[in-house]
């Protein structure tokens, strides 16, 4: 295989906040999980984003492997100081959060329009 | 003719060894998904499966065998119309899964990983390790579908 890694995040920029929306139904494969801890990473270490919005719309299902490319990219964030807020979360993924009480760790609400309210 | 000819909501069990590689693991998921799609197992039921076997499988291939090509997963199940269980053993040095640290610990919270087993307990009805620990079973059991 050659060539760019494949894009696994959609990337908008509304101000100084990106929102990000992930690509991919299913955030399960290592691989995959591998790019868009990468991707997200990125969006700190190279464009200096400080304030993210990860928008869950697009997903159906997520493993522990994901929520630990989330947590770091959260411990990444705080330590520049800056803010993640999680949105649109189906509910049984919402679960997920709840159950492992990522819920208390990171901030997460219903709507983009609250998230964005939330990151700036 | 087998149990599963006649009725296409009870299936063999299978018994089928990997090698340690996440793509081969995909292709027993997906054949399982297949199967729980004709038995009553709901919507539910089906998301809560999907994510234990992602815990369960990459925990054997990644944690138990290191991704050590060398090494194998054995992985034994069976999807009848109202149940599915699976064992999956692999080849490395086992875990206490008592011993793990609790992962919603607040001084644990910020770590990356150690969430899998918890998951696989919240999901399944029944999850169980055998000594020294790398071998597990899980089952989930599900309500008849009304007629």
């Amino acid at each position: 295989m050659s060539g760019a890694p494949k894009k696994r995040l959609e990337v908008e920029e509304l101000g100084d906040i990106a929102v990000v929306s992930f690509i991919d139904k299913k955030i399960l494969d290592e691989q995959n999980i591998q790019l868009i801890g990468e991707q997200l990473f990125a969006l700190v270490d190279n464009d200096k984003k400080k304030k993210i919005v990860l928008d869950f719309s697009n997903v159906d299902y997520l493993s522990s492997a994901a929520l630990g490319k989330i947590i770091a990219l959260n411990n990444k964030v705080k330590k520049e100081g800056g803010k993640l807020v999680l949105c649109q979360i189906k509910d049984d993924i919402k679960e997920v959060f709840t159950i492992t009480r990522l819920d208390k760790l990171i901030k997460i609400v219903d709507d983009q329009q609250t998230a964005l309210q939330a990151a700036s | 003719m087998t149990d599963s000819a006649q009725n296409p909501s009870a299936f063999e069990p299978v018994d089928v060894v990997i090698a340690s590689d996440p793509a081969l693991a995909r292709e027993v998921q997906d054949r399982i998904e297949e199967m729980l799609s004709k038995t009553d197992a709901s919507e539910r039921d089906i998301f809560c499966i999907k994510l234990a076997l992602e815990e369960g499988l990459v925990n054997a291939i990644k944690h138990g065998n290191q991704m050590d090509p060398a090494k194998s997963v054995t992985i034994q199940y069976h999807v009848q119309k109202l149940s599915f269980e699976i064992r999956i053993t692999d080849q490395g040095p086992g875990f206490d899964p008592d011993d793990l640290p609790d992962p919603t610990a607040i001084e644990n919270l910020e770590r990356p990983c150690g969430r899998g087993v918890m998951l696989m307990r919240h999901y399944m009805s029944d999850v169980e390790y055998y000594p020294p620990g790398n071998s597990m079973r899980m089952r989930r059991d599900f309500k008849p579908k009304q007629a």
